[in-house]
């Protein structure tokens, strides 16, 4: 009985954000391609939105949770894509179901990223900061120049695979919802608090008896086997797949994407994520010719102001006023005063590390009043 | 099984040619609560290095309840039954009160979990998460932080800061509890406070405590037996008026 309690408080609307989201997306293109509104062009879009999510939600799991910086997650997408292609190709000769295939190759790619992920996470458990970035980095450099010297992978033409179709949507915003089930729960489960314990003060996690090494190796596999069913849903949308689609610049895109919604808020991930996708695609639409020099200009303002104006009071207020989650808790707790301070209700939301403002209105707020410049008096006086 | 919770033999470390610590021998009974005191740069944090693992032992042997730890990792000893604070707090500063606190808990047997059940939120997970909090709640009632539970720990006022970290290094069930200047920077209320809450954690969790203090009352008022640390070596050890009038120990504090 007390686990469909539990399941039922799982279902509230402030744990589900997140699927209520990616759902909404699947939903909306859904009814519209039912109507034959769908262009094919968003279609695709919404493919490349999934598989950006999945990349955004995994490094968040690295940088914002487990707090090391890592430079090469398009090293493993790249692993991902053409390893996961490769197998996709002769499974095509065997299996005449493409869903199949797709599932099948996803698994497969996601398993030898998730290999890839073991192997790098081993020297994150000697370096820190900088220098294993700068590993990482190194890291995905060398991924793609072995797949471009290989000619069983197409060598620098890239490896020719067979698409999807239009879609293939679909399947990664499934995968998208499944993933995201899978990483929540980790991160709101006891593994979760002993990963962010490691961020916050790795010293005292050790003193905790927690297991450092494993937790850390943990995060990087798990982290890497999302960013490789990643790379084969990127393989079956575009062909060829070439190597130097997984540059640097992509893995920084990808950071990007995790650094403007908030270190350790998956939430934002998805968000920036969708944004930073539907940017893309409109600057590339939008800027003919020419005028195509200037995306990443256009492309540095947007984010530069993103980042400037994201905290500043005035939207934050206003943003508090639009925030339809503290709407509903607001009127949760009008109705019934008693049960504010029973935080049975939610003990398995994570508190994260940039985003305070964040976490000060799901955590704290509904407690009382909380001013964070001016602590409580200590001391019995 | 030996008769002393914790016992070391000639334990020492030289950083180089630095002898930081060296032949410190220490017998600790059970149910003891003990004091390491000496002046700045005695030692005395290094000792504490040295149990938990931080540092290995470049001479000398531990043991604890008869079992040797000696050059074990910090996770081990810990699962073993040894856990400390620290002398500069070091808590879990992003992370709510109750949850440094559920850390702490999370390498007890009777909260094991597969992250494979977390990940697919199977029976077990719920279970397991619900005991965990409900263990967590208590001991935050011993430590009269329940009220607060939900707060930030970086928000905490620095009294409650250090209770929080001696609950927390409690919750990993620890035979031998180390506390690093648990009094530093307490006003004399909140000291007399804690006297009573670490008299209370020996009698009712069945801890030998061994801490570090510079406030000579709150040693004497509470440490059953000490050790005088001084440049490394022990000056004097035994009872705690007896040590604290040892003329060795008055020059090595005062001076002359």
């Amino acid at each position: 009985m007390n686990y469909f309690k539990n399941i039922k408080n799982a279902f509230k609307f402030k744990n589900c954000i997140n699927y209520i989201i990616v759902g909404a997306m699947l939903i909306i293109s859904l009814v519209m391609s039912s109507m034959g509104e769908l262009p094919r062009s968003s279609a695709d879009l919404l493919a490349q939105m999934g598989y950006s999510i999945l990349l955004a939600v995994s490094l968040n799991l690295v940088v914002g949770f487990l707090g090391e910086l890592s430079l090469g997650h398009a090293g493993f997408m790249c692993v991902g894509a053409y390893i996961g292609c490769y197998f996709a190709n002769s499974l095509y000769e065997v299996i005449d179901s493409k869903l199949l295939v797709l599932i099948i190759s996803m698994l497969i790619g996601g398993s030898v990223a998730a290999v890839f992920g073991l192997i790098i996470g081993l020297p994150a458990l000697r370096l820190k900061g900088d220098y294993l970035a700068i590993v990482t980095l190194a890291f995905g450099e060398i991924v793609r120049t072995i797949f471009k010297n290989q000619p069983a992978f197409g060598a620098a033409l890239g490896l020719s695979t067979k698409r999807f179709g239009s879609d293939l949507y679909i399947v990664a915003l499934i995968v998208v919802l499944i993933s995201l089930f899978l990483i929540q729960n980790i991160i709101r489960s006891k593994h979760g608090r002993a990963i962010t314990a490691i961020r916050d003060n790795e010293i005292a996690a050790k003193a905790m008896g927690i297991n450092i090494t494993y937790y850390k190796l943990f995060v990087f596999v798990f982290a890497a086997f999302f960013a490789g069913v990643a790379g084969v849903i990127f393989g079956s949308k575009v062909t060829p797949v070439t190597y130097s689609f997984f540059s640097f610049n992509y893995s920084i895109e990808i950071l990007v994407m995790v650094v403007l919604g908030g270190m350790g808020n998956i939430t934002g991930s998805i968000i920036s994520a969708v944004f930073i996708t539907y940017l893309n695609f409109q600057l590339q639409d939008k800027l003919p010719g020419e005028l195509a020099a200037l995306k990443y200009l256009v492309y540095a303002i947007i984010l530069i102001l993103v980042v400037i104006y994201n905290n500043a009071p005035k939207l934050a207020a206003l943003r508090e006023k639009l925030s339809i989650s503290n709407a509903i808790s607001s009127k949760k707790k009008s109705k019934n005063p008693a049960a504010q301070h029973d935080d049975k209700n939610r003990w398995d939301v994570v508190p994260t590390k940039i985003p305070m403002d964040e976490i000060v209105s799901t955590d704290l707020k509904q407690e009382k009043a909380y001013t964070p410049d001016k602590p409580e008096k200590g001391g019995t006086e | 099984m030996s008769d002393y919770v914790l016992e070391t033999k000639n334990l020492g470390i030289s950083f180089g040619g630095l002898k930081a610590v060296q032949d410190v021998n220490l017998k600790i009974k059970k149910g003891q609560i003990y004091g390491l005191i000496g002046p700045n740069g005695a030692g005395k944090t290094t000792v504490f290095n040295l149990l938990t693992g931080v540092y290995k032992p470049t001479t000398g042997t531990f043991f604890l309840n008869g079992e040797e730890l000696t050059g074990k990792g910090q996770e081990k000893i810990n699962h073993k039954g040894i856990a400390r604070t620290f002398q500069n707090i070091r808590l879990f500063n992003n992370m709510s009160v109750i949850r440094n606190v559920l850390v702490g808990l999370h390498n007890q047997p009777e909260f094991k979990c597969n992250p494979f059940v977390s990940m697919l939120k199977l029976p077990k997970h719920y279970d397991t998460e619900v005991r965990m909090r409900n263990k967590a709640k208590e001991i935050l009632k011993i430590f009269d932080l329940y009220e607060e539970r939900n707060n930030l720990a970086c928000n905490l006022p620095y009294g409650k800061q250090r209770k929080l970290e001696i609950a927390r290094a409690l919750a990993t069930n620890p035979k031998l509890l180390l506390l690093d200047e648990p009094a530093a920077g307490m006003n004399p209320n909140e000291t007399a406070e804690l006297m009573d809450t670490v008299r209370y954690i020996r009698d009712n969790f069945d801890v030998t405590v061994l801490l570090i203090e510079h406030d000579i009352k709150f040693v004497s008022g509470l440490c059953d037996e000490i050790t005088v640390l001084n440049f490394g070596t022990v000056l004097c050890q035994g009872d705690v008026e007896k040590a604290l009038n040892d003329p060795e120990v008055v020059k090595a504090y005062i001076g002359g």
